[in-house]
């Protein structure tokens, strides 16, 4: 029974655990130690904590997951790099859980959580971004397979990526709605190809994948054959939830970068950027906040609309504040580290240079759902106002205008 | 960290206290009170609040017949009568200078405020922001005047801040004017003390938490304020057709109050945060009490001209309750600091100054 977990039963259990396996020993080893240890982790329950017994949790409430986190760091114990993995952790994880069979979650959730294995995003494609919906790449049934080709766009770690979530049209002939399925892909199968997508900051955190002639086994889809989209709807919304959903002390992200440039350097300062950094200021603390609250209403299992509000205000926030600090470093701002072509596997948005900071925050307003479409989504499900009249959702996907 | 949520007892006052005055103040009988011009405040939805539901003594010390510091009742009771612009003197008297007083105020003016017999007022202007000014009392009498005070028309007794402590003055011993007030609902008097017979009841030392108390409980009184707003703007939208559509689906409408409804939400949690650093003994009150202070001043003034603006033609009316909103609104924003004032005051709490120190 979920209830029955207390804290202070967590505790015990994390206790014991930690005089079995010693945390210091798997930090300061090799990669073997490490991995020895999460998996030892994972099967004590003891890695995401409101995850069902045997699949590496206990059935807790999710309050009791930054008890678990917070001890073990405390600990000295090594971390599963979820900065790397944040794609398994938040989307995949979640919707293997919830529409994965039995078979699934034993084959998948284990290494996803460890980091032994990476896992990436196919849903966007070139021509189908914020209207996810009409997307083109197409899935056909072959045998027990499904055969799948096309090409999907933004996908951070497809290069290192064991497996991916797919999104495929597997029906033309319905509302682009109904005719979509969802598949777990093998990345190492013959027909992916990985191509780095240059960005505007100068490297490449995402990919371009093109999918020919791949093969999906039937037993690798999630949920049934044109029941895509309600899949897809459990990725999305824990996309939403995970991006700028973190616990922050004051001043703790980008408002902190430009509060400490200000008080560096007081030959800089202005009435009118003062002005700027006090609204940023509050703007900024007011959004923390929010985002505390999120947290307690998770954590008291009542989750609430308020976290839409949360990635809509830090992508506005990250922008106003990232341009501030260009503005009040002069031409100092103008010096960048590097326009080298890199791939990072992990992102910083408040690491680097001003330069960068500024060029990055402008993803960050189209990454995991436009601004535009939040806004569309906080006034349709959170205001309950009409939506605009629809051209597209009651003809067959091949019959619209594209 | 501080819980952000409402307690199922909050939840419950919440409820009780928006099923009253659903019944006991529409907007109809708010909007007669400020037509007809004459009254203080309405003293019969004060009795049913401060009297009837016992919510007067909400922050009076239980040894004097109240509830004891209860923060955080005190700042839903103050949001839902954000809720209805309702013409009472909770914030003044309740909370403001209840709080003057302090704990080691005296025993029987508490008893008199906790019971909602006697409401007092803070002789202090509607828009202070820094320390008020002292006036003097000498022989047992106080000469003075201060300008645009909040509710204290109807106030029984008034509490004048005096170079050696808070003073109390019976309100029929001031010389009070009506000001002809841009929010009619909580009307200000200027104060003429003319050697006022006046008696020492508490120190001075309570009254920063009081202007404290004011900022943060006013913020609560906008985000009632602002919900209203939003909640009927968004009804209106829902109802109202032009172009054979709702005007509500059009996005250059949704996406103005998908961010107002971003603002208001992001307002709810400073001010949960402000009040319950309040309950908890203030210990970040000063800064928590300024974000909130212009969190919720931006927000409610937003709200109530997007109120104004979305409806169109009706919402210029008299007979709509939007302007009731609007003045509220515009007033409480300048209550006891504007929000660049408290911006200007932050800068300094939060180490970041204009000037090199």
């Amino acid at each position: 029974m979920a209830s029955l977990i207390t804290e202070a039963d967590l505790r015990d259990r994390i206790s014991a655990f930690l005089a079995d396996h010693d945390p210091a020993a798997a930090a300061g080893g090799g990669d073997a130690e490490r991995l020895a240890f999460l998996r030892a982790r994972f099967d004590a329950g003891l890695a995401w904590v409101h995850f069902p017994a045997g699949l590496g949790g206990l059935g807790a409430g999710r309050v009791l997951q930054v008890v678990a986190d917070e001890a073990f760091a405390a600990a000295g114990a090594p971390d599963n790099r979820p900065g790397r993995i944040g794609i398994g952790l938040g989307m995949a994880a979640p919707t293997v859980l919830a529409h994965g069979t039995p078979a699934h979650h034993e084959r998948w959730l284990r290494p996803l959580w460890t980091g032994e294995e990476v896992w990436c995003q196919l849903f966007s494609e070139p021509g189908a971004g914020s209207d996810l919906a009409g997307l083109a790449t197409r899935a056909r049934r072959d045998g027990d397979d499904w055969v799948v080709d096309g090409q999907k766009v933004w996908t951070s770690m497809a290069h290192v990526a064991r497996w991916a979530i797919l999104l495929t049209r597997t029906d033309p002939d319905v509302p682009k709605h109904a005719g979509l399925t969802y598949f777990v892909l093998d990345m190492t199968a013959p027909g992916v190809e990985v191509r780095p997508l240059r960005q505007l900051t100068g490297e490449a955190e995402f990919n371009e994948v093109y999918l020919t002639g791949v093969r999906i086994p039937d037993d690798h889809r999630l949920g049934d054959v044109g029941a895509g989209w309600k899949v897809a709807q459990t990725t999305l919304m824990n996309e939403r939830v995970s991006i700028g959903g973190g616990a922050l002390p004051r001043e703790g992200g980008m408002i902190g970068v430009l509060a400490k440039a200000w008080r560096d350097d007081p030959a800089r300062r202005t009435p009118g950027l003062h002005d700027t950094l006090m609204r940023l200021w509050v703007r900024a603390e007011a959004a923390r906040l929010t985002g505390l609250r999120v947290r307690q209403q998770l954590a008291a299992g009542a989750p609430g609309p308020d976290g839409s509000a949360v990635k809509l205000s830090f992508a506005t926030l990250s922008q106003q504040i990232s341009a501030a600090e260009l503005d009040f470093l002069g031409d100092e701002g103008l010096r960048r580290d590097s326009w080298a072509m890199s791939r990072p596997e992990e992102v910083d948005f408040t690491g680097r240079d001003a330069g960068y900071r500024y060029l990055r925050a402008k993803g960050n307003s189209i990454e995991g759902g436009t601004s535009e479409v939040l806004r569309n989504i906080i006034a349709e499900r959170v205001l309950g106002l009409p939506a605009e009249p629809r051209v597209d959702t009651r003809v067959a996907w091949k019959d619209l205008p594209r | 960290m501080s819980d952000l949520l409402e307690s199922p007892d909050e939840v419950d006052l919440r409820a009780g206290v928006r099923e009253m005055l659903a019944a006991e103040c529409p907007w109809q009988s708010v909007l007669a009170f400020v037509s007809s011009g004459g009254e203080a405040y309405d003293q019969k939805l004060w009795r049913t609040l401060g009297t009837g539901m016992g919510l007067a003594g909400l922050l009076v010390p239980e040894a004097q017949g109240g509830a004891g510091a209860q923060w955080r009742a005190a700042g839903v009771v103050v949001e839902e009568l954000g809720r209805a612009v309702a013409p009472v003197p909770f914030l003044s008297s309740a909370v403001v200078a209840t709080t003057a007083l302090g704990a080691g105020g005296s025993p029987a003016l508490l008893g008199q405020l906790a019971s909602g017999e006697l409401t007092a007022a803070l002789a202090v202007p509607y828009g202070l922001w820094k320390a008020p000014r002292l006036l003097s009392v000498a022989g047992g009498v106080v000469t003075g005047t201060v300008r645009g005070v909040a509710d204290a028309l109807g106030a029984g007794l008034l509490l004048v801040p005096a170079e050696d402590g808070l003073y109390a003055v019976e309100g029929s011993a001031v010389r009070r004017t009506r000001v002809v007030s841009l929010d009619e609902t909580r009307p200000l008097c200027d104060l003429e003390f003319a050697a006022a017979p006046a008696r020492l009841v508490a120190s001075l030392e309570a009254v920063p938490c009081a202007l404290r108390a004011a900022a943060t409980l006013t913020a609560a009184e906008q985000v009632g304020l602002a919900s209203w707003c939003l909640d009927t703007t968004v009804e209106h939208l829902k109802s109202r057709y032009q172009f054979a559509r709702p005007v509500g689906s059009f996005q250059a409408l949704k996406h103005r109050l998908a961010d107002l409804w971003v603002e208001l939400t992001q307002a709810r949690a400073v001010v949960a945060y402000a009040v319950a650093d309040l309950a908890s003994g203030g210990e970040d009150a000063s800064v928590a009490a300024s974000l909130a202070k212009i969190v919720g001043s931006e927000v409610a003034v937003r709200a109530a001209e997007e109120c104004v603006q979305m409806h169109g033609g009706i919402g210029f009316t008299w007979e709509h309750p939007a302007h009731l909103y609007l003045k509220r609104a515009k007033a409480t924003s300048v209550a006891y600091g504007s929000p660049d004032r408290h911006r200007a005051r932050l800068a300094g709490l939060v180490d970041l100054p204009l000037e090199a120190s």
